[in-house]
């Protein structure tokens, strides 16, 4: 596993990430979606808002490394909040 | 309808493996690999977003990924289109069928370098004859040194190479529309245009839409052909974005900026094919199968 | 009949676009033919002095046909290992539905999607830290990123094409799963199966990125070997012709022996 040159911060990324996607399959069984409608415009269920959260927040970290030069922890929060906004109302 | 079976997740289950090993384990490497500052592996060092802030305000890097967006749309605009007019007119039984299908597939079955060559020894000015033809016309043409001229010979080059994914994926979904749809619309009096308008581009949708998405997908990460072609040159005007990362990570060796580059690269195509494949799928409206057709 | 020769335009447009495909593949096969003054010297449509030297330099090199014994080893290693792994796969998507099916398969897509340039450099680390290095099955392996799912997403086009009621037919018989699957559900598709064989082969025999890194000396494939020549002998026109004319024989033989099978699946409209 050395080749794979592990630091704590991506490992901690991808633990959450494959923790969110098994929290999302218990709760698919527990609690099967339900497509919707909400702001975006296409019918999304549970896992689609999900990717589409995962995306933009990747797409709002690139924007403000690109544009910006505060410290990029503001765009993950911001990331979050869109996030968390996407997941209850997308 | 498709039954609810869970159970049906061990017969994905090798794919998910294979799939896993070849494409999960490397990505998060690629990923590990872009926060570091790498000198060797047991010698790096930390640096959080900084390979990704020097990636996206590289002008080097927003020209190859302009470049590249302007190659592949220009590349799909063409091929679409062409593509299906080919499919239009190909028999659709008879022996003639599989012979005509066979000649369609030869581009597709050569060797992407070797398509790179072919192309090289048919449009060089010196001993082409693509390029001594036009020269003979008397108009100045050299691929080597023209910008332009590279970029046509390029386009061209692609044009015959995948023109036939396209036709034949078309065929495919042209051969599907029941007869009698043709005979009812030709009993409404409808002419040439109403028919592709109203039978065959409706038919035609879900092949357009794998069609499209692999036409895209390949066109993004083309390397091979324009790498062997034109070597990127003349000066950087046809280097796309695989050609740069490839410099990067093979000739130079630079591990955190290639792998900062390459996770900004997928993320460009992820979401250009997922906009794409959403759009599809949307105006489509689901019926069946996971892939919607 | 009529009506289907009515809806054509003139067959010109075939033609012209046949003649477009054949052509730089015309000027390949006369390079292959005359000897490099010749290629360099004077322009000829038709070639006067012909010449087999290129053709004899490869068949008598055995750099050159153990490349070709090579390239098609990983071809065809990933296609069985691509079919294989694909059609339990794409029969659960197309007769099942289960939790995630619609993501994973999405996610199957997106790795069709992944540049192989992306992969370079974490490939020639995994497969070296695995002892795969310069095998045949690295090649076959690291193929598997695009045809895999490629595959998956052609057969399962196919399966849904085939009625449900085949299945129930079967379990009413009292037929097992296995002897369903094997004696009576893959016949019905052996014309998705060779369009799936075709596409796997294709996009395996055709790539040169990830086969140049993953190769070391013992197993070269024919691509890379080519690529070689144009740098080590500087220009050598013929011979470089000579191997790219022959690199497209593979291909057109396997297209060739599917052929009918191709237009079968081609005709049933489900790729």
């Amino acid at each position: 596993m050395a080749w794979m040159a592990w630091t704590w911060p991506t490992a901690a990324f991808f633990l959450c990430v494959a923790l969110a996607l098994a929290v999302l399959t218990v709760l698919e069984l527990k609690v099967p979606t339900v497509q919707r409608r909400g702001w975006l415009p296409l019918a999304t269920t549970r896992g689609d808002r999900f990717f589409i959260s995962l995306l933009a927040a990747a797409f709002v970290h690139v924007s403000w490394l690109a544009f910006l030069d505060a410290p990029v922890y503001w765009a993950t929060g911001l990331a979050v909040l869109l996030g968390a906004g996407l997941m209850r109302w997308g | 309808m498709r039954r609810w079976d869970n159970r049906a997740w061990l017969g994905v289950l090798p794919v998910v493996l294979i799939v896993a090993f070849s494409a999960v384990v490397p990505l998060m490497t690629v990923v590990n690999y872009s926060v570091q500052d790498i000198f060797d592996l047991n010698n790096r060092l930390f640096v959080g977003f900084e390979w990704y802030r020097d990636t996206l305000r590289d002008p080097r890097f927003l020209e190859a990924l302009l470049r590249q967006l302007g190659f592949s749309a220009l590349v799909l605009a063409i091929e679409i289109p062409l593509g299906i007019l080919v499919a239009r007119n190909l028999p659709r039984r008879g022996a003639s069928a599989g012979v005509w299908l066979v000649v369609l597939a030869i581009p597709l079955l050569i060797p992407w370098n070797v398509v790179g060559t072919i192309w090289q020894m048919f449009a060089r000015p010196d001993i082409g004859l693509l390029g001594a033809g036009v020269n003979a016309l008397g108009l100045d043409f050299n691929f080597t040194a023209d910008p332009v001229d590279a970029w046509i010979v390029l386009l061209m080059m692609d044009v015959w190479h995948w023109t036939s994914l396209v036709a034949l994926l078309a065929y495919a979904g042209l051969a599907a529309i029941p007869e009698p749809y043709y005979q009812a619309a030709e009993l409404d009096g409808a002419g040439r245009w109403q028919v592709f308008r109203h039978v065959e581009l409706p038919g035609l949708k879900p092949v357009l839409l794998i069609a499209g998405l692999l036409r895209l997908m390949d066109s993004l990460m083309i390397y091979t052909e324009p790498f062997v072609l034109t070597g990127g040159g003349p000066g950087s005007s046809t280097t796309f974005l695989s050609q740069h990362l490839t410099t990067m990570a093979v000739g130079q060796f630079d591990l955190g900026p290639a792998a900062a580059f390459s996770v900004l690269y997928f993320l460009v195509i992820l979401l250009l094919c997922w906009l794409f494949y959403t759009a599809v799928m949307r105006s489509e409206d689901v019926e069946g199968g996971p892939g919607g057709h | 009949m009529g009506t289907e020769a009515k809806r054509r335009q003139p067959r010109w447009l075939l033609y012209g676009y046949c003649l477009y495909l054949a052509l730089p593949i015309y000027w390949l096969a006369t390079m292959a033919l005359q000897s490099n003054q010749d290629i360099v010297g004077d322009l000829e449509i038709v070639p006067s002095r012909l010449t087999l030297a290129n053709f004899a330099e490869i068949v008598g090199n055995p750099v050159w046909y153990s490349a070709f014994g090579h390239s098609l080893s990983y071809v065809i290693l990933n296609t069985l290992i691509s079919v294989t792994v694909a059609l339990p796969a794409a029969y659960a998507f197309s007769r099942y539905r289960f939790v995630g099916d619609k993501h994973l398969f999405f996610w199957l897509l997106t790795n069709r999607m992944a540049p192989p340039a992306v992969f370079l450099l974490p490939f020639f680390q995994l497969y070296s830290a695995i002892g795969l290095f310069d095998t045949p099955l690295a090649v076959a392996l690291a193929h598997c990123l695009f045809t895999v799912p490629l595959a998956v997403w052609i057969l399962e086009g196919f399966m849904s094409g085939v009625p449900r009621s085949l299945d129930e037919m079967a379990r009413i018989d009292g037929h097992g799963l296995g002897y369903f699957f094997f004696r009576l559900f893959l016949p019905n598709i052996r014309g998705g199966i060779a369009v799936t064989v075709f596409f796997c082969f294709m996009f395996s025999w055709v790539e040169l990125l990830l086969a140049r890194t993953l190769t070391g000396s013992e197993t070269k494939p024919i691509v890379v070997v080519m690529t070689r020549t144009v740098s080590a002998s500087g220009l050598d026109w013929g011979v470089l012709a000579a191997a790219g004319l022959l690199t497209i024989l593979p291909g057109v033989a396997v297209v060739w022996f599917v052929r009918r099978d191709l237009v079968k699946g081609f005709a049933l409209g489900r790729v």
